[in-house]
């Protein structure tokens, strides 16, 4: 099993891409799912989501405590105490930023961290700063762990073209600047 | 095997699917949080023509009873789904629509009381109405959500039992989760669940009559005690429903209460809701340690299944129960209170009370249980209730 915690904020669509995942996973055969975390429901606020990937029927009900991947929709929560609270050694950490590696505060025991600037990638493509099927694609790309082709199908289905577009945008200009 | 397609869905709408399915006259509802979804869904299917249900849309949860209650008299079958706030201001019909004898199915995605303020997940607005005279049954996962609105209304319509059903789940943990349900063959689901025809009582106008008159005590009683004996017969009927619905469906989930890993345990951990998956982990954890631990899921909280919980915890040495909610007369969480009612001899237990306003339960606050269950093993008689307290 694979525990993925996802930081975001309010508007960026971090619960949409999350099902987006779960639905990949689960219609090529797979077992996945997400429980979103909600505090106050406005934009901009911090949100969080816990999501699971297994080969089979996932028990646990409860939030990620100690994630193998972290998926950071905005660079701007890095310094939150939450953000890489319980971070397991050679963790994965996706980040949605403009910077370069050295302009992040990021635990030294990562393991790939990989940098898109997937709010760039939506403003070109889709004319919103909404960066969650650009993520969807570097995460695909920097983990590996949802079939790239049954992924974009989905984003097709729920979001259309343009948003596929994206994904396809951040899968190719994702950088691994570690691992 | 029954035919079945699969799916990624929220338990929200693993209840809408399940109710669409079971093909209902009449829905009527008003939206509230963490439940609003699931009507949302279904007045879709309505408005694109996939079900042929009416759906009324009304100024209030009190109204949404009412009005699924007056099409209840005419023999329709009828759904609304609702949670906490929603669930109190609907007392007064909710009552009624019980001793009234209707059946029916109302999904609760349920949620925390106020004050303080809070819109998250708990179990306290359903175990405060458990005595008002409707069948609960708590589920764990989107998967049995979708289930037990079948079986609920199959339950619910039996003409042994003819009282509502309230499918209860966990708001937000599972309102709000998605994953993979199989969602079965409309086919499959008429074949389980036979149309709905009353005869007991209908607004019919070619045939007069009065509903609910004013009635004296002496012939109350005789209600009160009939309404009691069904919910003893669905404490029986249950169960073969379950068992019928695994011979069409291939799923069973256990009748009233699920035993996991209990055979030779000494400890018993009872659970109910969403908490019961991180349980099973945590039971299966302590079993890898050597303590002998097992679970019991509490699945009906009405009919409560006193003889079969008693079984259950017959012989254990200790026993702990995890409510997701408080009574607040006896310093417990209420599916402690009733186990400890149901318990024949001096175990030595305790309440544990967590999860309240959307905390989580997660697998150390199971270690803690387990922990405390060793400390008080050799103990027997009630101890203190542990509070699966949280850092601010």
């Amino acid at each position: 099993m694979k525990e993925i915690r996802m930081h975001g904020r309010g508007g960026q669509g971090v619960v949409k891409s999350a099902q987006v995942i779960v639905k990949s996973v689960v219609a090529a055969g797979g077992y996945a799912h997400f429980i979103p975390f909600f505090g106050v429901e406005r934009k901009g606020s911090p949100v969080f989501g816990f999501l699971r990937i297994d080969d089979k029927d996932i028990n646990l009900k409860c939030q990620v405590y100690e994630p193998e991947v972290l998926l950071i929709y905005d660079d701007t929560l890095l310094d939150m105490p939450a953000t890489f609270s319980g971070m397991r050694d050679g963790c994965a950490v996706v980040i949605n930023t403009a910077k370069a590696a050295s302009e992040l505060d990021i635990p030294s025991n990562a393991g790939t961290v990989a940098l898109v600037d997937a709010s760039g990638i939506a403003m070109e493509v889709i004319g919103r700063n909404i960066p969650n099927t650009a993520m969807l694609g570097a995460f695909a790309k920097a983990t590996g762990l949802v079939g790239w082709d049954g992924l974009k199908g989905v984003i097709e289905e729920t979001f259309g073209a343009k948003n596929v577009k994206a994904a396809e945008k951040a899968y190719e200009s994702v950088q691994k600047v570690k691992g | 095997m029954a035919k079945s397609t699969v799916k990624a869905v929220s338990g929200n709408t693993a209840a809408a699917l399940g109710t669409a399915l079971c093909s209902p006259d009449l829905i009527a509802a008003y939206p509230i949080t963490p439940q609003s979804s699931v009507v949302e869904y279904l007045a879709q299917l309505v408005a694109d023509g996939d079900i042929s249900a009416t759906m009324i849309q009304v100024e209030s949860e009190h109204s949404a009873m009412s009005v699924v209650q007056g099409a209840a008299a005419t023999g329709a079958r009828v759904f609304t789904a609702t949670s906490a706030q929603g669930l109190a201001l609907m007392y007064e019909p909710y009552f009624r629509m019980s001793t009234l004898r209707f059946p029916m199915v109302m999904a609760v995605a349920t949620r925390e009381m106020t004050s303080p303020e809070t819109v998250w997940s708990g179990q306290q607005d359903t175990m405060s109405v458990r005595d008002a005279g409707w069948i609960q049954v708590y589920c764990e996962n989107n998967q049995e959500i979708l289930d037990m609105v079948i079986q609920g209304y199959r339950l619910s319509e039996d003409k042994d039992v003819l009282l509502p059903v309230n499918v209860c789940y966990d708001g937000f943990f599972l309102s709000h989760l998605t994953e993979r349900v199989e969602v079965p063959a409309q086919e499959d689901v008429n074949k389980f669940l036979p149309a709905y025809k009353p005869d007991h009582v209908a607004f019919d106008p070619k045939r007069p009559m009065a509903i609910d008159p004013l009635t004296p005590g002496n012939i109350l009683i005789q209600y009160r005690a009939g309404h009691l004996a069904a919910m003893q017969r669905a404490l029986t009927k249950l169960e073969k429903v379950d068992e019928e619905f695994a011979s069409v469906f291939g799923r069973k989930w256990g009748g009233a209460i699920e035993e996991y890993r209990c055979e030779d345990a000494d400890m018993v951990i009872l659970t109910i809701g969403s908490m019961t998956g991180t349980a099973r982990v945590a039971v299966d954890i302590a079993r890898e340690k050597g303590l002998k631990l097992g679970l019991i899921k509490v699945r009906y909280m009405r009919p409560f299944p006193v003889e079969k919980i008693a079984k259950a915890l017959e012989g254990k040495k200790a026993w702990a129960a995890v409510d997701r909610s408080v009574c607040f007369g006896w310093d417990t969480g209420p599916m402690y209170m009733e186990a400890l009612a149901a318990a024949t001899g001096n175990a030595s237990s305790f309440s544990v009370i967590g999860g309240l306003g959307g905390a989580d339960i997660a697998l150390q606050d199971f270690a803690k249980v387990i922990e405390t269950l060793v400390a008080n093993k050799d103990k027997p008689g009630r101890h203190k209730t542990l509070w699966l307290e949280k850092p601010f």
